[in-house]
């Protein structure tokens, strides 16, 4: 018996079931897509407020008081734009970088069988996980606002080196013509060092003979650019910060602002990358470090050869996460004055100008740009880290 | 695309053309509250007390529409704003008014489709420093870490301030009034500068007066006022209307406790709504100006209770006086 195609008996039919909703979920969000983006321009004619893009070409007309590529109240707005992601991507480098050292330190701390350890690891990463970010920066910032002295009192290092309210300053060191001889000599260095270490591991895996590269290692990568640097005559010197009047003039400074964010979403992001960490670490078969164990391998060794690659596999797609949470926290910083993307550009601009849905349209298009990036890099490294077939 | 929907949002326009001046008289009167986008907090000007009532002279304003408007001056829903929110929040509707110690700017009013509705204060941005350092005026300020707070006309009028005396300076920018003037108390700054009816109030909160000078420069002009929706010109006349009647009210010496008073002056009269019927043009009671001044009171009674020479903030009328007492305060005439 033929029963005659239905439309009924169609939508029973799983696959083309699949389909036809699929179809129309991506109708209903292109929809609801078009409809709200067509309100939105259709109110900012109704109530005459001025859109494009040509705000970017003004005249920026107030200062930033950090920036790594030059700016005065001159630049455009764009400039603006870009001493803002600049700042936000070398506060959010900084603090991944310290954020995972801590991280990678209390997570294998809290793991120790040592129970003072271990308690004072776990009270770290409680205290600092369950405080709201915003709150630990606002901590951090006025607490060094009030423990620092005032610049003519300020706490001072072999003369060169002084840290007050204002900020850490340090002597800057400028470079002479002949330095980039020192650089060229430094890649030389670290180049030759990774192909003595490849040629070394060949002829340990060969033979079983070990040789240890440590010490050859860094007297090349210290040894050879101090070398070259003599050779051409100390091609560098330093500007020493000094007290004029009511600051410091010369040399670097990292301000109160940058510091305090740093250090606090350091600490806040490590107490999640310890936590991924020792969740990758317990991952790891309690009969493999017993294994480990059984063939002589130190506690050491063992957690380096052994434990720690089979841990990171499970542990780098959480820490990628927190990397992105630090990224995107940093914006925070609106709230004590450090001029990253967020405060400069979608708060001070933002103000001058009025435009919001450009603004935060592009800070938010930058953001979502920085993330992915971090998150493509990060999903490379875990690929090569991964098991094989898996 | 951009095309297709700037014919699409024109030919939509044209069907609601009857609807498109927005009413926001009608949805205040319905909804019962005026809602007025304030500061965070400015002694003075706009501050809540520990009660959670608000005072102020910008408040006031808020009051005086509300009194106009709904009869009531207590009738009014506060927004605390940054200066970051505050046009936002009244171009997208969440307020009827901002009255928030705002600055009048060209930028402003032409190109955010909003409209300044007067003056209730002029203002220029002047420094505040620690009377310790020994300073006595802004020239020699060079070199100086400055505590601004972000989003304002201070940051672009210092700038322009600097560049022209050749000043070099470092700012220290934060977001709320609360953080700045922390870092200026912690000594993360050495010069505090805003309006400077905002140094005043802030002087007058700290925990010593004594310890601050205000430095005599006025770098700018900062004519301070209510500001509304462009698209609504019968709500901007009741706005403009009602800071007008309190200046008026001064001029013509009506205050709040003699508002009942029948007199033999024709202009006060027609102020007063007994006479005339200035009140069908705005399209309120006849009695709004009265409950205006009685309620609220005029010019001189909000300033003088709120940053008076009597109060802690202690700022003298100076350029805020009636143009006849030698200041600039000017209402156009109730005729």
């Amino acid at each position: 018996m033929k029963q005659s195609k239905s439309l009924f008996s169609l939508l029973s039919n799983n696959e083309v079931r699949g389909y036809v909703f699929q179809a129309v979920a991506l109708f209903a969000i292109v929809f609801m897509a078009y409809v709200a983006i067509d309100n939105l321009f259709i109110n900012i004619e109704a109530r005459s407020i001025h859109t494009g893009f040509s705000f970017l070409k003004n005249r920026a007309g107030f200062d930033i008081s950090e920036f790594l590529i030059d700016y005065t109240p001159e630049h455009s707005n764009l400039r603006v734009f870009y001493v803002g992601l600049l700042n936000t991507i070398v506060v959010a480098i900084v603090g991944i970088f310290f954020a995972t050292i801590i991280g990678l330190l209390i997570g294998i701390a809290r793991l120790s069988n040592n129970y003072l350890i271990s308690k004072l690891a776990g009270g770290y990463i409680e205290l600092f996980r369950n405080i709201p970010v915003l709150l630990q920066i606002l901590f951090w910032y006025n607490i060094s606002l009030i423990i620092f002295p005032h610049p003519r009192k300020s706490f001072e290092f072999f003369d060169a080196i002084f840290i007050n309210k204002r900020g850490f300053y340090l002597p800057k060191p400028i470079a002479e013509d002949g330095f980039l001889w020192v650089v060229v000599a430094l890649v030389v260095a670290i180049v030759s060092v990774i192909a003595m270490k490849r040629y070394f591991k060949k002829k340990h895996e060969k033979t079983g003979t070990y040789t240890s590269t440590f010490l050859y290692s860094t007297l090349l990568v210290i040894g050879l650019p101090a070398f070259v640097y003599f050779i051409i005559g100390s091609p560098l010197h330093l500007d020493y910060p000094a007290l004029k009047g009511f600051n410091f003039k010369g040399g670097m400074v990292f301000s109160p602002e940058f510091t305090a964010l740093a250090f606090a979403l350091s600490v806040y992001t490590a107490t999640y990358i310890a936590e991924a960490i020792r969740s990758g670490i317990e991952a790891v078969d309690k009969g493999q470090k017993e294994a480990a164990a059984a063939i002589g391998l130190t506690p050491v060794q063992s957690l380096k050869l052994v434990v720690m690659p089979q841990a990171l596999r499970v542990a780098i797609p959480p820490t990628i996460n927190q990397y992105l949470n630090l990224t995107k926290n940093s914006s925070l910083a609106t709230a004590i004055g450090y001029p990253e993307l967020m405060s400069a550009f979608g708060g001070t601009v933002l103000n001058q100008v009025g435009q919001a849905v450009e603004i935060l349209g592009m800070t938010m298009l930058v953001y979502l740009a920085i993330s992915l990036a971090i998150s493509l890099v990060l999903n490379i490294v875990n690929k090569k880290m991964s098991i094989k077939g898996r | 695309m951009n095309k297709l929907i700037k014919i699409s949002a024109v030919s939509l326009l044209a069907m609601g053309v009857y609807s498109a001046q927005a009413s926001t008289l009608s949805d205040v009167q319905a909804k019962g509250s005026v809602s007025c986008g304030v500061s965070k907090g400015l002694a003075g000007f706009s501050a809540a007390d520990s009660a959670g009532v608000w005072t102020g002279v910008d408040v006031d304003v808020c009051r005086a529409v509300a009194a106009a408007t709904l009869g009531d001056a207590t009738k009014v829903k506060f927004v605390p704003l940054t200066a970051k929110e505050r046009f936002t929040a009244l171009q997208s509707g969440e307020i009827d008014m901002l009255s928030r110690n705002t600055t009048w700017t060209i930028t402003r009013d032409a190109s955010l489709g909003l409209n300044f509705a007067g003056v209730n204060y002029y203002d220029g941005q002047g420094f505040m420093v620690k009377s310790s350092l020994g300073i006595n005026s802004a020239m020699e300020l060079g070199g100086a870490a400055v505590c601004i707070q972000a989003g304002t006309t201070t940051e672009l009028n210092l700038a322009d301030w600097g560049k022209a005396n050749n000043i070099d300076y470092t700012s220290v920018v934060s977001d709320t009034n609360a953080q700045t003037l922390s870092n200026y108390d912690s000594g993360r700054c050495d010069v505090l500068t805003t309006d400077a009816s905002g140094l005043y109030s802030m002087r007058a909160a700290s925990n010593d007066p004594s310890e601050h000078v205000v430095l005599p420069e006025i770098i700018s002009k900062e004519p301070l006022g209510p500001v509304v929706r462009q698209g609504d010109d019968a709500w901007f006349n009741i706005v403009r209307w009602s800071l007008n009647a309190m200046i008026t009210a001064e001029e013509i010496g009506v205050t709040s406790a003699t508002v009942d008073d029948v007199s033999n002056n024709p202009e006060r009269e027609r102020l007063m709504g007994r006479s005339g019927n200035t009140h069908e043009y705005v399209g309120l009671n006849s009695d709004w100006t009265y409950q205006i001044v009685k309620q609220v009171g005029n010019y001189s009674e909000s300033f003088e209770r709120n940053i008076g020479i009597n109060t802690p903030i202690g700022i003298a009328r100076g350029v805020n006086a009636l143009w006849t007492d030698g200041g600039i305060l000017y209402s156009p005439p109730f005729r």
